[in-house]
């Protein structure tokens, strides 16, 4: 009997051990108690085991229990661990708490309207939405007017289009993305910002120097990146209404709602008019087009916090129609006559994008990325008796898979992209057609010492039907050799297809010969792009009169294997070929940032460019392009009081350098030009009232000392005859413009 | 005989099935409590977890002071890891026992991150309420 009770003894330890007795309990979050409802898919385990349960939909869990099990570990996305002891086979009820409440307040106070940041490897900044608001007009092109890195120039004498450089170098030369899908490229390139309301953008980032291998191999001397308004964070409403005296009007309109749970919209809508015909330098030619945009885009936004998705779809039409050229020409009777010299351009584009993203839910560094985008875009356009009409179809598709090596010191970026481009373009007499595709695979590594050292360095191999199967690398470094400062370098190389007329359509609008050298090249006949860039940047951020200030001396250089040139020097031709020898743009700039008082701040640069091809004709600076600026921007702000209403004042002062214009020297002596241009100053003003959160009105002023270029028109009163120019711009056409407009929001 | 020698072998079987049970994770979540107070304490606490090798991902929350890690249990035992963190100068306190920095280690962190004195952590508080305020 002993024995027998004994063996039954023995029999039964490990069956007690075993003995399927579970533990329920429910998970709630604290901040819904009220409700009490469950957290679903809230994930349980026993400290040190892998036995573990998940949340049913009312938030409850059974899980295995034995003696030994003292800790229960809790854990749901977005939310604080806990772990609780547990004693007994009471079911419990425990609540969980977000984390990262008071991290989020703390981010909020340190924002600043720009942001430098001696963490990041790249030389990058951020501009958010408080520092677009300082330039209320009007689109992307507009939003870097208080920045310093980036240059407006004037692109012609007609469209009054707004063109901007980094490192001396036009938008073709920089990757201009939203939401990291290439966007203003190609059929684009000119106009393409323009297409991209102001009030859309949540943030821009601006990378100097080459960019990331992630995004394709067509950057050389940075990148910018614009963030739109998501339905999420964005207003339920918001309107803006803008009117200036240079006879533009703009309407915005927001809308963004909650589907379900899991689903968000947003429709976008803008639209932009100018019916009056100005012409204040009475030359006979308008100062600024007739113009009216249409702009529509809905974006759909999921997010399954839980299971680590999120999703992003885009959809956006646009039609977009400008009239200019002579006062008198109609349309309607005098296209592409000798009548009246005109000009139309009409463009329409339809966007369709997506983006998947996946975070492992148990890893939270490891991710997958997948983004799509087509786009068709069309313009149909004529200058005199020129006539452009180009159509673009771009397909982009990425897929990114980011984790890390052994820890979050090493991490990694690697994946496949895919791009085709279609371009079928109508030049006068002469087609154009041209299919782009590509395959390449990228990875990225990036090793970051959590002190003072880290670099990236990328490469990607693509195999491209035009341009060849060719390796990108690209090197980014950051030290911090002592407090407050950051030494930053990098180097890289870019390449890319030049569109010689969508990038350079504004030589339509005179009676220069186009000529092309056919040298067997696959685009045009000529060779692609190829350039290098390096650059250093130095950071010192430091302290005066007890004021914060931060000073960054930066210089890059672009070093072209090839380059298109574009040679304008004789008045009546444009030719486009090859570079046969060097060219170089070097840039230099200092930068000051300095915090005077309270809400008051300073930003100060200094800019040296010097840009250099090898013409046919012998080596000459960039025509068109100031060697030295200067930039200065003070904004103040009044405290924001209980009803939380504001004043918010901003001032920006650029001096413009002499600049080289090209050759108008074998023109009649009334036909030409000096040959360099006289420098000039600009300024620019704005003051907001912010009533309340809800709503606010803005006055400003642009160009308002009112400088003008004197006749940008070379015999403006012949158009049609051989000295007619529209093309050489370097001041503005239109003088002082006071603009007001009002914002109203509802959160 | 053969019986007893059955009903071990029964015994036996439970234990080698629940000594499977604790077999060691590639990809372990482990949290506990690590004392500190502010952003320079957190790089400080997730440097020296990270530096442990095996220790794949850290995160500290001032707030909360929980630090939470994803480890791999084959390379590293979380008792190293806590080690390490209470040897650059924080404390570690457990459910059942605390871990603590030596006195040599602790002085060795910023003046501002003395979390074992009143006074700096209240300096910490009212500078919360400074940046709440400002909001």
């Amino acid at each position: 009997m002993k024995k027998h009770f004994i063996t039954s003894f023995l029999l039964f330890i490990p069956f007690v051990i075993f003995s399927q007795t579970n533990l329920k309990g429910m998970i709630m979050d604290k901040n819904n108690p009220k409700d009490n409802l469950g957290v679903e898919g809230a994930s349980v385990h026993w400290l040190n085991t892998n036995v573990s349960a998940i949340t049913n939909k009312k938030g409850w869990f059974t899980i295995p229990y034995k003696k030994s099990y003292k800790k229960l570990i809790v854990s749901y996305l977005g939310y604080k661990t806990d772990t609780v002891t547990i004693t007994s086979l009471k079911p419990i009820h425990h609540f969980l708490t977000q984390e990262g409440e008071l991290g989020e307040v703390t981010v909020r106070t340190q924002k600043k309207a720009t942001f430098k940041s001696t963490l990041v490897t790249a030389n990058m900044f951020t501009v958010n939405s408080e520092e677009l608001l300082k330039a209320a007009c009007c689109n992307l092109a507009e939003s870097f007017e208080t920045n310093p890195s980036i240059d407006v120039s004037f692109s012609d004498a007609l469209t009054g289009t707004k063109q901007i450089q980094m490192l001396g170098l036009t938008s073709p030369y920089l990757l201009i993305t939203q939401e990291n899908i290439p966007s203003v490229r190609g059929a684009s390139q000119v106009f393409g910002l323009t297409f991209t309301p102001g009030t859309w953008v949540e943030s821009i980032q601006i990378s100097k120097g080459a960019g990331s291998v992630v995004n394709g191999f067509e950057s050389i001397s940075g990148q910018i990146n614009a963030e739109l308004v998501k339905p999420f964070s964005d207003n339920k409403f918001f309107l803006n209404a803008y009117s200036s005296i240079n006879g533009r009007l703009e309407l915005n309109t927001h809308i963004n709602k909650k589907v379900s749970e899991k689903w968000q919209t947003g429709l976008y809508i803008h639209g932009n008019y100018r019916g009056q015909k100005f012409d204040n330098n009475t030359d006979g030619f308008l100062d600024m087009p007739l113009a009216n945009q249409i702009n529509v885009m809905n974006r759909w936004q999921f997010t399954d916090a839980e299971k680590g998705w999120v999703s992003f779809l885009n959809f956006r039409f646009l039609n977009d129609e400008k009239q200019t050229g002579q006062l008198n020409f109609n349309p309607k009777v005098d296209k592409e006559t000798t009548n009246a010299w005109g000009s139309e351009i009409d463009t329409k584009r339809i966007d369709a994008s997506a983006k998947l993203g996946y975070v492992f839910p148990e890893l939270p560094y490891q991710s997958f990325g997948f983004q799509f985008a087509y786009s068709n875009h069309q313009q149909d356009s004529y200058f005199g008796l020129n006539v452009y009409d180009i159509q673009h179809q771009s397909v982009y598709s990425n897929l990114i898979f980011n984790s890390i090596i052994g820890d979050t010191r090493n991490k990694f970026k690697t994946g496949v992209s895919f791009t085709y481009d279609n371009y079928d373009e109508f030049v006068n007499t002469s087609d154009f057609n041209r299919k782009e595709n590509s395959l390449g695979a990228f990875f990225e590594y990036a090793y970051d010492n959590l002190d003072n050292f880290s670099f990236t360095a990328g490469i990607r191999i693509d195999t491209h039907n035009l341009l060849g199967t060719f390796i990108t690398p690209r090197l980014h470094l950051r030290y911090v050799p002592w407090e407050n400062s950051v030494l930053r370098a990098s180097i890289g190389r870019g390449k890319r297809s030049a569109n010689i007329f969508a990038e350079n359509q504004q030589l339509f609008a005179s009676s220069r010969q186009i000529n092309i050298d056919n040298e067997g090249g696959n685009i045009y006949g000529l060779n692609p792009e190829i350039a290098w860039n390096y650059g250093v940047s130095f950071m010192q951020k430091f302290n005066v009169f007890d004021k914060k200030g931060d000073i960054t001396f930066d210089f890059y250089q672009t070093d072209f294997q090839n380059q298109v040139v574009v040679d304008w020097e004789n008045p009546q031709e444009v030719s486009f070929y090859n570079l046969d020898g060097k060219s170089i743009a070097n840039s230099f700039q200092v930068e000051v940032n300095y915090n005077f008082a309270k809400r008051f701040n300073l930003r100060t640069a200094y800019k040296y460019f010097d840009i250099s091809t090898d013409y046919k004709s012998g080596n000459l600076e960039k025509p068109i392009q100031p060697q030295n600026r200067f930039f200065a921007n003070l904004s103040y702000d009044t405290e924001l009081t209980e009803k939380g209403s504001q004043w918010r004042f901003d001032a920006t002062f650029n001096s413009i350098g002499k600049q080289r214009l090209p050759s108008t020297s074998s023109n009649p002596a009334q036909f030409q030009l000096p040959e360099y241009s006289n420098p000039y100053q600009l300024l620019n003003a704005q003051v907001t009232r912010v009533f309340s959160e809800k709503f606010e009105m803005y006055v400003g002023g642009e160009n308002i000392t009112n400088v003008q270029q004197k006749n940008p028109i070379l015999a403006s009163n012949d158009p049609f005859g051989s000295n007619f120019d529209t093309t050489i711009v370097y001041a503005p056409i239109f003088g002082r413009a006071i603009y007001a407009g009002l914002r109203f929001k509802i959160n | 005989m053969k019986k007893i020698i059955f009903i071990l072998s029964l015994v036996f079987i439970g234990f080698s099935m629940q000594s499977q049970e604790v077999k060691k994770k590639k990809n372990a979540k482990v949290a506990f409590e690590v004392d500190g107070i502010c952003g320079m304490c957190k790089k400080r606490i997730e440097t020296a977890a990270l530096k442990t090798k095996g220790v794949k991902f850290a995160l500290w929350s001032p707030k909360t002071h929980q630090l939470n890690l994803i480890m791999d249990e084959r390379k590293v035992e979380v008792g190293i890891v806590q080690q390490n963190i209470a040897n650059v100068g924080h404390d570690v306190i457990l459910k059942d026992k605390k871990i603590t920095a030596s006195l040599e280690a602790y002085n060795s962190v910023h003046p501002c991150c003395k979390y074992r004195d009143d006074k700096i952590i209240l300096d910490h508080q009212g500078e919360m309420k400074k940046v709440k305020k400002n909001n």
